[in-house]
């Protein structure tokens, strides 16, 4: 299955970065949204500030509220599940649970989901983790490339429209001119202010409005 | 120990940012811009990364074995490969680069 494979890729991309396997193993049972992790060990491994790397983190997994906010409609749960359930909101939950066709489907659908991919991407990551260790040169591997592979693959099905590569093309021209000359972290952070040049250019171009979803 | 701030500070930051959307009502973020702005976030931060931890060493930019990593993971995203496929030439393609001596 992807996930586990992509907990795998964690755990070796993780202690390949230098964090200890507590810490690697830490991260995805607390953090447990896989492209912020990804980001933070990758922002680690470049040396940067604790505070930046996580800010980097942080704002990939802005996209859960807004999961959870569809979620909290179709599932309706009571409200001491809520800090529980909080947990589990993550891409593939709120893709299956969003897809049901009733309430009682949907909560079976992220609790099942929930519950297997959490407990998944813990095993894997452990795995990569205590599996790396072993390997040795992680580099010899070709294990480095596995971060950004992730990153594409999580990255490809979101270009849909001229807005989105647009973004996506300045991010990368910002993300790589300002790396050589900003502190470590920081220069993803930049890139990041792609999303909102993008959506403000398009408010100005002439006849563009409502051309995309 | 700065890496413990960081998965602590990640942690609590991206649990509360989970919490937040169970909480809100209904409506308080369906403001289309908003709405455009979260969903084009994680696309510039994702294209941003790929880049930088294909291209980046330290604070300098480098064309090494990765590259023809994430490139043939490209290819393989074009022909609607499975992700599994997608990381695992990333993978393969980098470490025989890298045992040819690029």
């Amino acid at each position: 299955m992807a996930v586990g494979l992509s907990g795998f890729a964690f755990g070796v991309t993780s202690a390949g970065a230098g964090l200890t396997l507590l810490q690697t193993c830490a991260l995805s049972l607390l953090v447990f949204t896989g492209a912020s992790q990804f980001a933070l060990v990758g922002a680690i491994a470049a040396g940067g500030n604790p505070l930046t790397a996580a800010a980097g983190a942080f704002f990939l997994g802005v996209r859960n509220a807004f999961y959870g906010l569809r979620l909290s409609q179709v599932l309706a749960l009571p409200r001491f599940l809520r800090p529980l359930a909080a947990h589990w909101v993550i891409d593939e939950t709120a893709a299956v649970a969003l897809a049901q066709p009733d309430r009682r489907t949907a909560r079976l659908g992220f609790t099942v989901t929930g519950l297997t991919l959490y407990v998944l991407w813990n095993l894997t990551t452990l795995a990569g983790a205590a599996g790396a260790e072993a390997i040795g040169d992680t580099d010899a591997w070709g294990l480095d490339a596995a971060g950004p592979a992730v990153f594409l693959a999580l990255l490809a099905p979101m270009l849909r429209t001229a807005t989105e590569r647009a973004a996506a093309a300045l991010a990368v021209v910002l993300g790589l001119v300002f790396l050589p000359v900003l502190p470590a972290g920081v220069p993803v952070l930049v890139a990041a202010l792609a999303a909102p040049a993008v959506l403000w250019l398009k408010g100005r171009g002439p006849g563009t409005k409502g051309e995309d979803r | 120990m700065t890496v413990w701030i960081a998965i602590a500070a990640t942690a609590v930051g991206c649990y509360l940012v989970k919490y937040v959307g169970l909480l809100i009502p209904a409506g308080a973020l369906e403001r289309p811009l908003v709405r455009q702005l979260a969903a084009l976030l994680p696309v510039a931060l994702l294209a941003a990364l790929t880049a930088q931890q294909t291209f980046g060493s330290g604070s300098s930019l480098v064309v090494d074995a990765r590259a023809a990593g994430i490139a043939a993971a490209a290819l393989a995203l074009l022909l609607r490969a499975p992700f599994l496929v997608v990381v695992g030439a990333a993978v393969a393609v980098t470490a025989g680069v890298r045992a040819l001596g690029g």
